[in-house]
C-alpha cells in the first residue's frame, strides 16, 4: 500500500520524502478540521448532559 | 505465496494506519478542542462585554407617563433567548480571577463547545426556580474542569446585560446521567413549587469519563444592577483556589 505510493511519487528520494510529508500533513489537517469534528458527536464519551430514557429532541441532558 | 505476502502486508499497513489515526483523534479530542474552544470562548466573552457596556451606555430618559407598568422587571428581559445564543457571562473566583465563560441557550454538543449551556426550560438567572447549566469537565475549553474544587459559600457571578447575579454554593452530589431531578425547579424535589432562586451546574464525573455527573447546587445571594456595579468582595479569589 505504501510501497506503490512511494514508487508513484516523482523525483529522487529527497523529493519523494518531501512530498510524503506534505501528503501526511494534508491528511492530518483534513482529519482535524473536518473528519474528527464530524464524528465527535457520535462518540459515547461526548454524550455529556443529564437525560431521561428516550433520546428525543426536547429531552434534557447533562454535560461532562 | 507472493499474493499472500502482499495481502498480509497490506492488512498490516492498514492496521498501523488505523492505529495512527486513532492516536490522532485522541490528540484532537484532548488537546486541539481545548485550543480552538478557548480561543472562540475568549472572543465570545469580549463580544458579550462590548455588548453589555454598549447596552448600559445610553440610559433611557425619564418616562413621560410614569407608572409601575412602564418599568417591567429587568430580570425578565432574558426570556425567549434563541437557542444557541450567548446571553450571559459566568465568573467563578474559585476558578481564578480571570475566569470568564459565555453562557449560551441550549445544551447540545455544538452549544457546549462554545461555553456553558443553559438547560432550555429551566429558570433564567436571578429568577425563582432553577437556573440549570451544563459545562464540559474536559475537552472543548472545559469550562467546568475544576467543578470539584467548589466549596460551600463560594460565589458564582452571572453577568447579564443589566445585572450581576451572585449565587453562593450550597452542596454537591454525584449522580448517574439519568437524574433529571437535579435540574428541577427545586433541585432534587421534582414537582415541588419553587420559592427560591437556585442555580445548578452539571459536569461529567470522573474526569475523562461520561459515567456520572458532578452536580453543584447554589442559592441566590445578591443581585446588583450593572449601573451600581459589583462589589469587589464577590470577585475575591478564595484561599487555596486552583486558578
Amino acid at each position: 500500500m505504501y510501497g506503490p505510493l512511494w514508487r508513484l511519487l516523482p523525483g529522487r528520494w529527497p523529493v519523494k520524502a518531501f512530498l510524503s510529508l506534505i501528503l501526511t500533513a494534508g491528511v492530518v489537517v483534513l482529519c482535524f478540521l473536518w473528519v474528527f469534528p464530524t464524528i465527535a458527536p457520535l462518540m459515547p464519551f461526548n454524550d455529556n448532559t443529564i437525560q431521561t430514557g428516550s433520546p428525543s429532541p426536547d429531552t434534557t441532558t447533562m454535560a461532562p | 505465496m507472493k499474493a499472500l505476502r502482499w495481502v498480509v502486508g497490506t492488512i498490516g499497513e492498514l492496521l498501523i494506519t488505523l492505529g495512527v489515526l486513532l492516536l490522532l483523534f485522541v490528540a484532537w479530542q484532548l488537546w486541539w478542542t481545548d485550543v480552538t474552544a478557548n480561543r472562540e470562548q475568549a472572543v465570545a466573552i469580549q463580544a458579550l462585554e462590548r455588548g453589555f457596556t454598549h447596552a448600559a451606555g445610553p440610559r433611557p430618559g425619564p418616562s413621560t407617563t410614569p407608572g409601575p407598568a412602564a418599568t417591567p422587571d429587568p430580570l425578565a428581559t432574558l426570556k425567549n433567548v434563541p437557542f444557541g445564543e450567548a446571553f450571559a457571562i459566568v465568573r467563578i473566583p474559585r476558578f481564578g480571577a480571570g475566569y470568564a465563560r459565555p453562557v449560551l441557550q441550549g445544551t447540545d454538543h455544538e452549544t457546549l463547545g462554545k461555553g456553558v449551556g443553559h438547560y432550555v426550560g429551566t429558570a433564567m438567572p436571578g429568577l425563582v426556580g432553577n437556573f440549570a447549566t451544563a459545562g464540559h469537565r474536559t475537552t472543548y475549553g472545559k469550562p467546568y474542569a475544576d467543578i470539584d474544587t467548589l466549596r460551600a459559600g463560594d460565589f458564582i457571578v452571572i453577568e447579564t446585560k443589566t445585572h450581576y447575579i451572585v449565587y453562593a454554593v450550597q452542596r454537591h452530589v454525584i449522580v448517574s446521567p439519568d437524574h433529571v431531578d437535579v435540574i428541577a425547579p427545586v433541585p432534587q424535589h421534582p414537582g415541588a413549587t419553587p420559592t427560591q432562586a437556585w442555580m445548578t451546574m452539571t459536569a461529567c464525573n470522573p474526569k475523562y469519563s461520561a459515567q456520572q455527573r458532578y452536580v453543584v447546587f447554589s442559592k441566590l445571594k445578591r443581585i446588583f444592577t450593572r449601573a451600581g456595579g459589583l462589589p469587589a468582595s464577590f470577585m475575591a479569589v478564595p484561599a487555596g483556589a486552583v486558578g
